[in-house]
């Protein structure tokens, strides 16, 4: 409960700050906020208390707590890398709380041991995303993916609502641990999982189901995509994983092979639309749903390795897409280009940040001396655990396209000439070190076996 | 009460689900798809109601469910309602084919 209430706190300490009479300035609030992120994620370290609350509906244990821990380091570094657009925003207080509000909901979702504590958890973590999406007030765009957003969320969670009622139908009961028991796999439970799949493959945007996600990335404000694209899609993929294992369990053969459809679809088209997109944000955008395609791959390996390599995948991408995020939201703050001709000739005026982008991309990749090798190598060990060869050879190929593409974008920052480059850029401190740290997470992650090791004796199997 | 059958209330609820999921797809008007995702909500609501009532009259859980959708719901469409207000600003229309710019 205490990450819980510990991002409770801040809310209101902002909530004080701004209906205060007296007016901060920008810089000192972003200051205050950043410094109270990180005693939240220094915190969430220290007097950890396992156990269920509420009669089972809010549980928490070690592998929840290194979630939660996971999800607080990815908002400190986003909120550490906003500082550049945030420095001359008129509602910073607003953004912040905003932000944890969605946070506070994932926390509840992870923590839910009850279908009803699950959907608020939910909701809380979809609505006040929607409203940060329209950030950019004045922008059409940033309105247009706003709308997007709200009326997709808004459908999936229709959907889902029907399958939990058809659940709560044919077992009688809400509670995770008492479903896993009741389930038979009658043809109405599969059609209530169906729907529920459906509702978190809109979340998590599996493919049939992805629509709304370029559109969305593109027209935020890039911090916001960026916590869209990591810290909200690792939340609801951690769920997702503990659902899917725990609560589904019985109907293990059927979700398989739902699996194994949807993450060959997802790597394909993720793939070939990355190939032909020119704004970097929906060219990321594309990238993440291919790489929800690999975790599709080691989620269905249903083994102890299978959610371990997930939970593992996502610390790895969490720093090597906040790296690319932070390089295009510093460099869209500044300059407001965002497209990827605009990136030629990147690295001579600009060699820090084109490093960092460049290490990053080959992480997203997976380029073996990065942590990004690693994550999918597990990812995809996981997957050939269950023997299914045809599987691993179209990973093993979309990993071949996916190469081609990330290069595309170093290649343009390195080799192509350029007549007007992106003018030298001076980086303020905060950007910078949320930068050094995803390139440092990057790099030495997969060099301590004690992290995965970690996370493997946390982790569960089918 | 119990001369409906329970198989009555489902097919009136499932209809209304899928009424809803037609709208959204056929309708062009935010306000209009923002109806239609109420009704799948309040299709939901019914199915849990019934549920509660004629399978598990013993407990609650059902009619809690439908409580907080309900709430939810509310608090969904004031949202979605500020942001197509906000959309309608920038682009005079609230129209979902004026909202292209974005495409692929």
């Amino acid at each position: 409960m205490k990450f819980e209430l510990l991002v409770a706190v801040i809310i209101f300490i902002l909530l004080f700050i701004k209906v205060g009479s007296r007016e901060w300035e920008n810089k000192t609030v972003l200051n205050v906020v950043n410094i109270l992120l990180l005693v939240n994620f220094v915190a969430g370290f220290f007097m950890n208390a396992d156990g269920t609350l509420f009669s089972s509906m809010f549980r928490t244990n070690k592998l929840m707590e290194l979630q939660k821990n996971m999800l607080n380091l990815g908002t400190l570094i986003i909120s550490a890398q906003a500082y550049s657009w945030l420095k001359n925003h008129k509602h910073v207080l607003e953004f912040y709380m905003l932000l944890l509000s969605t946070l506070l909901g994932m926390f509840f979702m992870i923590s839910g041991g009850n279908l009803l504590m699950f959907y608020l958890g939910l909701e809380l973590s979809t609505i006040p995303l929607t409203a940060l999406c329209n950030f950019d007030l004045e922008k059409r765009q940033s309105s247009e993916a706003a709308m997007k957003l709200i009326i997709s969320s808004a459908f999936s969670s229709g959907l889902l609502l029907f399958g939990i009622s058809l659940v709560y139908g044919t077992i009688g009961t809400l509670n995770f641990s008492e479903i896993s028991q009741h389930l038979s796999g009658s043809p109405l439970q599969l059609f209530a999982f169906i729907l529920l799949l459906a509702g978190f493959a809109f979340k998590i945007s599996v493919v049939p189901f992805h629509l709304w996600t370029a559109d969305v990335y593109e027209g935020s404000p890039v911090a916001v995509t960026s916590y869209l694209s990591v810290i909200s899609k690792a939340a609801f993929l951690f769920v997702f994983v503990s659902v899917l294992y725990t609560v589904f369990k019985p109907i293990a053969g059927e979700w398989y092979k739902m699996l194994f459809l949807l993450s060959v679809l997802t790597m394909f088209t993720g793939n070939l639309f990355a190939i032909r997109q020119n704004n970097l944000k929906r060219f990321l955008a594309f990238s993440s749903i291919t790489q929800i395609g690999f975790i599709l791959v080691g989620i269905s390996g249903s083994s102890q390795m299978g959610s371990a390599s997930v939970i593992y995948f996502l610390l790895i991408y969490i720093f090597s897409n906040l790296g690319a995020f932070g390089v295009i939201a510093f460099v869209s703050a500044v300059s407001g280009k965002e497209n990827m001709d605009d990136y030629k000739g990147f690295y001579k005026t600009n060699p820090f940040l084109a490093w960092v982008l460049t290490i990053s991309l080959f992480s997203l990749a997976g380029i073996p001396p990065t942590a990004g090798f690693f994550g999918k190598f597990f990812l995809i060990m996981a997957g050939a655990g269950k023997g299914n060869w045809l599987l691993i050879i179209i990973a093993a190929l979309n990993m071949v396209i996916a190469l081609y593409y990330y290069l595309k974008v170093v290649k343009a920052m390195f080799m192509d000439e350029n007549e007007q480059p992106i003018e030298k850029l001076s980086i303020s401190t905060l950007p910078k070190l949320a930068m050094l740290i995803c390139v440092a997470g990057i790099v030495v992650i997969g060099f301590i076996p004690a992290v995965y090791n970690y996370i493997y004796s946390l982790s569960f199997g089918l | 009460m119990n001369d409906i059958p329970l198989t009555h209330i489902l097919f009136v609820s499932t209809a209304l689900f899928f009424i809803g999921m037609y709208g959204l797809f056929t309708r062009r008007n935010m306000i209009t798809m923002l109806m239609s995702i109420e009704l799948m909500l309040n299709s939901v609501n019914i199915n849990f109601v019934a549920f509660n009532k004629y399978l598990y009259p013993d407990q609650l859980n059902g009619i809690f469910f439908t409580i907080f959708i309900i709430t939810i719901a509310a608090a969904e469409a004031a949202v979605a309602i500020a942001i197509i207000i906000n959309f309608y600003r920038s682009h005079y229309s609230i129209d979902v084919e004026d909202s292209g710019e974005m495409k692929w």
